[in-house]
């Protein structure tokens, strides 16, 4: 059994572990907040591509001719998956359930025989990945000097997604990342990008527009923006939930470091209470022999 | 019969502006300036390097931007762009870096003609508002 001594510096030890998950859970929930903000803020932009993009794409006329990055190259040979995860640990589940996601739909693809291409975003789905597909990388982003998921961040990424589309470096690109739907409940989403799919949206309006100059151009101009915009979409909810996610880790492992606290307490003083009675019984028993 | 519309401008981080009593706006659409009066035909257009100008009652306002979308629909003006400006909070040191990185885009040589002719056309529309 531990010596008094020891279960004493146990204590103190756990104690002050619970002092910084307490600090990073506050430090977490604050984040969250202005995270959330920030997501429900970019929201109306990107519905209103979307809806933009809904329009253009039902009235256009002929498919055959219509841009690559909205009716597809024809073939599903090379996927490219962006993997986009945090760049900092000590957040529950957050990393490994993209992670999760993003292998399985990996070994789907590989089963299939197709070609796999991986862009991780954030140096944790990296360090997670390069083990077993550390050849299929071919790039890896992180922005870890940015403090808040940026516009501009976004649209590098999504002008280097185009750039490898254009010249015919896969075929279709799907983005994995994390859903916010509340502080508990984070969903692991993949989306596909490109192509576009829109499937089951039909808008109700029959309205026909003006366009100037013609729908082609327009979308060819449009549909690029938009992958940032998707993208940009993809790290403001991941940043919300990463913070949420470290929230609700935090406050499991302060409220395990209160219970440890107590278990180990209560050890202290039972030890402490039979060092006493062992002292006790030697003194009377030493009396009696007298 | 009020001859006034809405206009909402969006930016990827969040909700720019709206505005319900707007009777004019004139965007600088691809293919030159376009005013938007009340009950437009429904019209989509981008937007190319210039000023939005929006005329209403409690004042007119300008706003600089790079480039954009706009969708015209029952009497709402939606426009969406990633990088916009109010000019009367654009002081001299903003507008300067602005057009020195228009500049440097523009002497580039590697660049699509269209990507040329957008950096010209910012460095135009900075100069005109020195």
């Amino acid at each position: 059994m531990a010596s008094l001594d020891d279960l004493k510096k146990r204590i103190a030890s756990v104690k002050s572990t619970q002092k910084i998950t307490k600090a990073m859970k506050m430090v977490a929930a604050a984040k969250l907040r202005r995270a959330q903000e920030s997501a429900e803020k970019g929201r109306p932009y990107s519905e209103k591509m979307n809806n933009v993009i809904l329009n253009l794409s039902n009235g256009i006329s002929d498919k055959e001719n219509a841009p690559k990055l909205l009716s597809g190259t024809g073939q599903e040979k090379t996927h490219l998956c962006v993997v986009m995860t945090s760049d900092r640990g000590l957040c529950g589940g957050f990393n490994s359930n993209i992670i999760k996601k993003a292998k399985s739909y990996f070994a789907k693809i590989l089963d299939e025989g197709k070609e796999l291409k991986i862009i991780t975003v954030g140096s944790k789905g990296n360090d997670q990945l390069k083990r077993v597909y550390g050849d299929k990388i071919i790039e890896n982003i992180s922005f870890k000097e940015s403090k808040n998921a940026n516009y501009f961040d976004a649209d590098k990424v999504g002008k280097m997604v185009i750039e490898k589309f254009e010249v015919g470096e896969f075929d279709v690109c799907t983005i994995f990342y994390n859903q916010f739907k509340n502080v508990i409940t984070q969903i692991p989403q993949a989306q596909q990008i490109i192509p576009l799919n829109n499937e089951g949206e039909e808008t109700s309006s029959e309205e026909s527009y003006e366009f100037e100059p013609d729908e082609d151009e327009i979308l060819s101009n449009l549909l690029p923006k938009n992958i940032s915009t998707q993208i940009f979409k993809a790290m403001l909810e991941n940043s919300a939930s990463e913070q949420g996610s470290r929230m609700s880790a935090m406050d499991n492992a302060t409220r395990n470091a209160g219970e440890m606290v107590d278990k180990l307490t209560i050890e202290y003083n039972r030890s402490r209470q039979a060092a006493i009675t062992k002292e006790l019984i030697e003194i009377i028993s030493g009396a009696e022999s007298l | 019969m009020s001859e006034e519309f809405k206009v909402e401008i969006v930016n990827p981080e969040k909700s720019f502006l709206v505005k319900d009593d707007v009777s004019e706006v004139v965007v600088p659409a691809f293919e030159g300036e376009m005013g938007i009066l009340k009950d437009h035909i429904s019209i989509i257009s981008f937007l190319k390097p210039g000023i939005i100008k929006i005329l209403s009652k409690s004042g007119d306002e300008n706003y600089y931007v790079e480039d954009g979308i706009v969708e015209f629909k029952n009497n709402n003006l939606s426009i969406l762009t990633s990088t916009i400006f109010n000019l009367d909070d654009m002081d001299k040191s903003k507008h300067q870096d602005l057009l020195k990185q228009a500049e440097v885009e523009a002497n580039k040589t590697d660049i699509n003609d269209q990507s040329k002719y957008l950096a010209d056309q910012k460095v135009e529309v900075l100069k005109t508002l020195n």
